[in-house]
């Protein structure tokens, strides 16, 4: 460790040379972490919106076309306000092939006074459900009570407070883990809850009345299909058998969201590896140069006793300084950038987005700061190693 | 310390006309004792900085062997090699050879500090008020004149007390009272510590310093008087 003080000074006493290489591994950095971040986000966004939709086909009112862009409401949970007469979920199971259906109920909130955000009411159906209920239940030990309700990560209630929809009282029970998507802002309740939140937005003249003129409506009906049955057959006989409502089949919704994921995907990919081979090229042309400029200095130390291996060394604790200092630096400003713009992101690219958990981070930070130190070592240490093979007497004569 | 120089040459590639290559030391052995100052005097491009550099060990011959106390330096791994060159050989190059990132001072213990050994700073101020730059301790080189970088060298080369002193031109950039002052400590080392001092250089008067005398013309080396 003899040579390591001198690594130090040199490191203070340049410090123009020194700032640019750490803004080099920096750039580097940034757009490594920044990227993989990006990348494992969407990933674990499809990943826990295909656990969350179990769901082959849903049944919406036919007007709902209209009003409601399904990639959306898929994706992005967002909802509408469509309903048509309950007794469709009764009706679809009847058609052979039909193993669950699931209704649910939208009532889009007027800006609650709870939150800031404008809010979602589902209206769920426990004994019935498959879609939600497992990912509820994992914040939520008994079942949803009447006026109670589970709000979604991003709605900002808390357990045991209060929040008041259409003038209504309901008592959060449980927050639910965070999805990524516009889940996040959604409340759910039981069918009881809808009905009376139902009627206290009629009483604000916001209709949800259909012709029919029955009292139960249901905005959505979720269905799973048998084993062996052929979803696309199931397709057809239900919408064969419903009037007025269009049948989607989510297959094909998750497919281009998978494709166009892994779109995204491989160019962040390209761009991060096209991003280190530029960077390996710029680092070791840098160092190539800055150890050239050295070369007098070199070829001092190696007269002064200094063996090659100590030369080699002396450049490698520079060159990793370097890198850690500007790993860290790079890392820290993409983390700050990735988590502070995450809404702006996960709204620009409309696709679920969910952020990994800590270790996870953590992990990805560590990996890219170590390979920020390992890359700017590795490329400085075969730079200065070619040139302590240059006769120090050769390299003294030059000038002076 | 005995150095030895058995047989030894240095070729370097250069197109001659009749050959390739050419003869910047041509074959020659020689010894240089403790206790003396061996001076090598000569015209600019004789060689004189090539034979000092395989003399002192950074420099391979082409062919023979550099001998000390019987160690065959050049059969030495870098390694060792470079630790023998830190322990038992200082050279004043003739080139600047100030590390820019230290000061004065920090380039005088240096070779000290290399092999992490207690810097003598008792040594180095001594010899630093004797050259008179002990007022410049904490300037970095490129604040220093010719004159002040070459006494800050030789104070470097001698820091670790070595056996053999190397020193090439070592006086070219200073005044005639530095001049004296330089080589009458280099002839004090050699007569009272029993180094030995090869210096080469332009000055007549260095031999007025000088054990033995030895003037280089093309690679061939002749004594003097
Ligand atoms: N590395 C080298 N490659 C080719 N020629 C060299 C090299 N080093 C020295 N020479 C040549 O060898 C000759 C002697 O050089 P040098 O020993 O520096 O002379 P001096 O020190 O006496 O002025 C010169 O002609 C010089 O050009
Ligand atoms: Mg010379």
């Amino acid at each position: 460790m003899k040579i390591l003080p001198l690594s130090v000074k040199n490191l203070a006493r340049k410090p123009g040379r020194t700032t640019a290489l750490v803004l080099l591994t920096a750039f580097l950095a940034l757009a490594v972490f920044g990227g993989s971040v990006i990348t494992l986000s969407l990933r674990a966004g499809l990943r826990s919106l295909e656990a969350r939709l179990g769901a082959d086909i849903i049944l919406v009112p036919s007007e709902a076309e209209s009003k409601v862009s399904f990639r959306n409401m898929f994706l992005q949970g967002t909802t509408g306000a469509f309903y048509m007469d309950a007794s469709v979920a009764e009706k679809a199971l009847e058609v052979p092939g039909v193993e669950k259906a699931a209704p649910q109920t939208f009532l889009a909130s007027l800006k609650a006074d709870c939150c800031s955000v404008k809010i979602q009411v589902i209206g769920i159906d426990p004994s019935r459900d498959f879609t939600v209920q497992p990912w509820i239940a994992r914040s939520l030990k008994n079942e949803l009570g009447d006026m109670e309700v589970a709000v979604g990560c991003k709605v900002g209630a808390g357990i045991g407070e209060t929040i008041r929809i259409y003038e209504q009282r309901c008592k959060v029970t449980a927050c639910l883990e965070p999805t990524g998507t516009g889940l996040d802002t959604a409340v759910y309740c039981n069918m009881k809850t809808m009905d009376t939140l139902l009627a206290a937005a009629e009483a604000k003249g916001v209709s949800h009345r259909i012709s029919s003129g029955d009292d139960s409506v249901v905005s959505a009906v979720y269905i799973k299909v048998r084993d062996g049955y052929d979803i696309g057959d199931v397709n057809t006989a239900l919408t064969g058998k419903l009037r007025k409502v269009t049948a989607v089949r989510t297959r094909s919704m998750l497919t281009g969201v998978s494709d166009s994921l892994a779109g995204i995907s491989r160019t962040v990919t390209a761009m991060i590896v096209v991003i280190w081979v530029l960077a390996f090229v710029i680092l070791l042309l840098a160092y190539t140069l800055i150890v050239r400029e050295r070369s007098r200095e070199f070829a001092v130390l190696r007269l002064l006793g200094a063996s090659r291996n100590m030369l080699g060394r002396m450049a490698l604790y520079e060159s990793a300084v370097c890198g850690l200092i500007g790993g860290i630096a790079g890392t820290g400003i993409a983390a700050v950038g990735v988590f502070s713009f995450s809404a702006l992101i996960e709204g620009s690219l409309g696709l679920p987005y969910l952020i990994p958990g800590f270790s996870t981070i953590l992990c990805l930070a560590a990996g890219t700061i170590l390979l920020s130190v390992a890359v700017s070592a590795l490329t400085s240490a075969f730079a200065a190693w070619r040139l302590s093979r240059v006769n120090p007497g050769t390299a003294l004569r030059d000038g002076a | 310390m005995l150095l030895q120089a058995d047989n030894i040459s240095k070729t370097f590639f250069r197109n001659t006309g009749s050959a390739n290559y050419f003869y910047a030391v041509s074959p020659l052995s020689m010894e240089i004792r403790p206790g003396t100052v061996t001076v090598l005097t000569g015209r600019s491009g004789s060689g004189k900085t090539t034979l000092l550099n395989m003399l002192c060990g950074i420099l391979q011959p082409t062919e023979g062997r550099v001998l000390m106390d019987r160690t065959d330096l050049y059969s030495l791994d870098d390694a060792a090699l470079s630790r023998f060159r830190n322990e038992h050989i200082g050279v004043i190059p003739q080139a600047r050879s100030a590390v820019d990132t230290l000061t004065a001072e920090e380039n005088i213990l240096l070779p000290a500090r290399l092999y992490g050994k207690d810097p003598p700073a008792e040594k180095a101020r001594r010899w630093m008020e004797n050259f008179e730059i002990a007022h410049l301790a904490g300037v970095f080189p490129r604040e220093l004149s010719g004159g002040e970088l070459r006494r800050m060298a030789i104070i470097r080369a001698v820091i670790r007390d070595p056996d053999l002193l190397f020193a090439d031109e070592p006086t070219g950039d200073l005044d005639d009272e530095n001049t004296h002052r330089v080589l009458s400590a280099l002839h004090d080392l050699a007569h009272g510590e029993n180094k030995a001092v090869f210096i080469v250089t332009h000055e007549n008067d260095a031999e007025k310093y000088a054990d033995r005398v030895f003037r280089m013309d093309r690679g061939e080396v002749f004594p003097l008087a």
